[in-house]
């Protein structure tokens, strides 16, 4: 009786201790799902977050973690209904990824109202960590500033000091533009001029004869995903780069350059935060991930949901709450590491801090087997690469 | 050297070039819309999707089978034609009796099947579709470079929006055509076999959006949403040219596609709108379109 009296109560302990660590997650992962920007980030991004929590084993250590997805169309007022009735009545914790500048700063702003946390991989504004920066936002991945500044100073001190580009006409081409304008300028160049395109487009050949007209060493593409690869198509076609001007993808992801097939893409330069073919372990997770993403290598925004989501269940396990604030403050504190952008910080201003990569696409001939686009020309360190604290006009930055 | 309103004539002349190849697009898809709303009296939503297939046809033809472009455009409109005639056969001939709005729903809704099952399997990004040796290179006009490329989808259109008003409007078969428009039941009673011609209007009317798509190929990228993007467009030209008017379909659709080229220059941030805005104005002062006739 005593022995039986015993379990009992140690049951009942395990069983409150249990009630008191257990912590329930939502994490909310809203992107493009069906237009423009769904193979960089859509279901793909879903699936980085769910190998992110199986991978931390997120179960064995207490926290009870479900995903949820929705489709945001690129639309900042579809985004924001998701965002509020996510929050409001779904009980969810977590947003992440959110491709579309547009609709990411909306999010950016419900999620502060609402003091949830935002882990934001998918958008470029570098806004983001600037003017419209928040204490609940982290900003994982890449941004404008930094796209601009090795893109830009890459082709300026290639000799392409004279500039013409052409702008998806949003928050997000606004923002890359201006950026890459400021490196150039900087760097001793001009810019001759810009055309902003409607959002999305498909023929491009009316802005890129302005774009030759122009005379500009440097023609460039201050647009992503569906529009890039209409844009590089058609610059090939007429004969943009065998006039002697240069063409500058200022945001290219590998599955633009999958798309475009290396006979076009050859030779561009880009940035970026990631690459499967960097080493073992990025290899490894690319394997796993290609396995369930019907074929598709991750591109950095899948990188990015899934090492930012896993930085956030290690704050969760740290602190044993899901309190925002104090998540927060945890996400901060910690210096990040994970398999595939290793080690890291986050900034006061929310800005995450790593290495970028500036690489080339690689001729036909060089290309080994598919997938194989890309080589490093430089790595740009976590420092240099993204905008100096005080330079982004962050209310957070004291 | 003269400008109009602060811009040089070359680039101009060149902007003008390239709304007119824009518009061969324009004429190809909306002339066949024309076609098939003139017979069948169905607004043919599946019409991007269908655009999309003949994209996606000659890609299946180049990748799989190894079959080149110039044989992809006289085999695939066919092929997308029939696909057609088998959405007709099955399900759209069920809806003539009934109001447009069935058909344009039900044309809808397949547009979204089709178009979700090539996503699910393709992606949205695109695939590469090697253009064939001789639509690479171009030639330089003086005003500006003119890609081989574009030169033949402006021929191309032309030749194919000429034969389609040739044949409607000049011979014996265009001549039942537009009688079975006119009174379906008459034609019939002289031994015409009525059913059959709307069967053929419909697969003929998607053989061109087939052909558009095959065109589009070597230009766009070739992805499952390419259509859905051209055919708001494309909708527009057709009620700003009168709904069903052959002619008038082929002129709007050159005609809005130099508009819009002068649109990106003026002001490219317009130039997504333009189209729309001239639909509302003609809509106020001709609701027929304006080489519609009023009912």
């Amino acid at each position: 009786m005593k022995k039986m009296g015993f379990v009992l109560a140690s049951t009942a302990s395990l069983l409150m201790a249990g009630a008191a660590y257990a912590t329930d997650v939502k994490i909310g992962v809203l992107n493009d799902r069906s237009g423009i920007y769904a193979d960089i980030a859509g279901e793909g991004s879903v699936i980085a977050a769910q190998m992110a929590v199986e991978d931390f084993k997120a179960t064995d250590k207490g926290i009870n973690v479900s995903i949820v997805s929705a489709d945001h169309q690129n639309k900042p007022d579809v985004g924001s209904n998701i965002a509020r009735q996510w929050y409001d009545t779904e009980n969810v914790d977590v947003i992440a990824d959110v491709p579309t500048s547009s609709v990411a700063l909306a999010v950016n702003e419900i999620t502060k109202e609402k003091n949830k946390i935002f882990l934001a991989s998918g958008p470029a504004s570098s806004d983001l960590t600037g003017k419209a920066c928040s204490p609940n936002t982290v900003h994982w991945t890449y941004d404008t500033w930094a796209l601009a500044n090795g893109t830009g100073s890459a082709m300026v001190a290639q000799g392409g000091d004279s500039w013409f580009f052409v702008t998806a006409d949003y928050a997000f081409g606004h923002a890359l533009e201006r950026d890459t304008s400021a490196v150039v300028e900087a760097s001793g160049g001009k810019v001759l001029g810009a055309v902003r395109h409607p959002f999305p487009g498909q023929d491009f050949s009316s802005f890129l004869l302005q774009a030759q007209g122009s005379g500009a060493k440097v023609v460039g593409l201050a647009n992503a995903g569906g529009d890039t690869i209409n844009a590089v198509k058609q610059a090939s076609e007429f004969g943009i780069t065998q006039g002697g001007q240069a063409l500058a993808a200022l945001l290219m992801f590998i599955n633009d350059v999958h798309a475009l097939g290396l006979e076009v893409a050859q030779g561009l330069v880009l940035t970026g935060a990631f690459y499967w073919d960097k080493d073992d372990q990025t290899r490894e997770f690319s394997a796993r991930f290609q396995e369930r993403n019907a074929g598709q290598k991750p591109s950095m925004i899948e990188a990015g949901v899934y090492a930012s989501v896993l930085h956030y269940l290690k704050a969760v396990e740290a602190v044993g709450d899901k309190d925002a604030a104090k998540v927060m403050a945890k996400m901060k504190e910690m210096p990040t590491e994970d398999p595939l952008f290793g080690k890291g910080t986050i900034r006061a201003d929310g800005r995450k801090l790593h290495d970028m990569y500036l690489f080339r696409v690689k001729k036909p001939d060089q290309s080994k087997a598919p997938w194989d686009y890309f080589e490093t020309v430089a790595t740009i360190p976590a420092d240099k690469a993204f905008r100096p604290l005080a330079e982004g006009g962050c209310s957070l930055v004291k | 050297m003269f400008e109009l309103l602060g811009i040089p004539p070359q680039v101009l002349f060149g902007q003008l070039l390239l709304g007119l190849i824009n518009g061969s697009f324009y004429a190809v898809l909306s002339l066949g819309l024309a076609v098939i709303f003139g017979l069948l009296n169905i607004i043919n939503f599946t019409h991007g999707a269908q655009y999309m297939l003949g994209a996606f046809g000659a890609w299946m033809l180049l990748n799989y089978l190894g079959v080149g472009y110039w044989w992809a455009v006289f085999i695939v409109p066919p092929i997308v034609g029939v696909t057609g005639i088998v959405l007709e056969r099955v399900l759209i001939r069920r809806l003539y009796h009934l109001d447009h709005l069935y058909g344009l729903l039900l044309t809808f809704g397949l547009a979204l099947i089709i178009v979700g099952f090539f996503r699910q399997f393709f992606g949205v990004s695109g695939l590469p579709y090697r253009p064939p040796p001789l639509l690479n290179g171009g030639y330089n006009l003086g005003f500006m470079y003119l890609p081989n490329s574009r030169a033949w989808v402006i021929v191309a259109s032309l030749i194919v929006c000429l034969a389609t008003w040739f044949i409607i409007e000049k011979t014996r078969l265009g001549a039942y055509l537009r009688a079975a428009t006119e009174n379906p039941t008459m034609v019939g009673a002289f031994g015409i076999n009525v059913p059959l011609l709307v069967t053929l209007t419909y697969g003929f009317g998607v053989a061109l959006a087939g052909f558009a798509g095959v065109l589009a190929a070597p230009i766009y990228a070739v992805n499952p949403n390419m259509g859905a993007d051209l055919i708001i467009v494309v909708f527009a030209v057709v009620v700003i040219g009168g709904m069903g008017s052959i002619l008038g379909s082929i002129l709007t659709g050159f005609g809005l596609g130099l508009i819009e080229g002068l649109t990106r220059v003026f002001y490219p941030e317009g130039s997504a709108v333009v189209i729309f805005v001239i639909m509302a104005l003609v809509l106020l002062v001709k609701p027929a379109g304006l080489f519609g006739r009023s009912v």
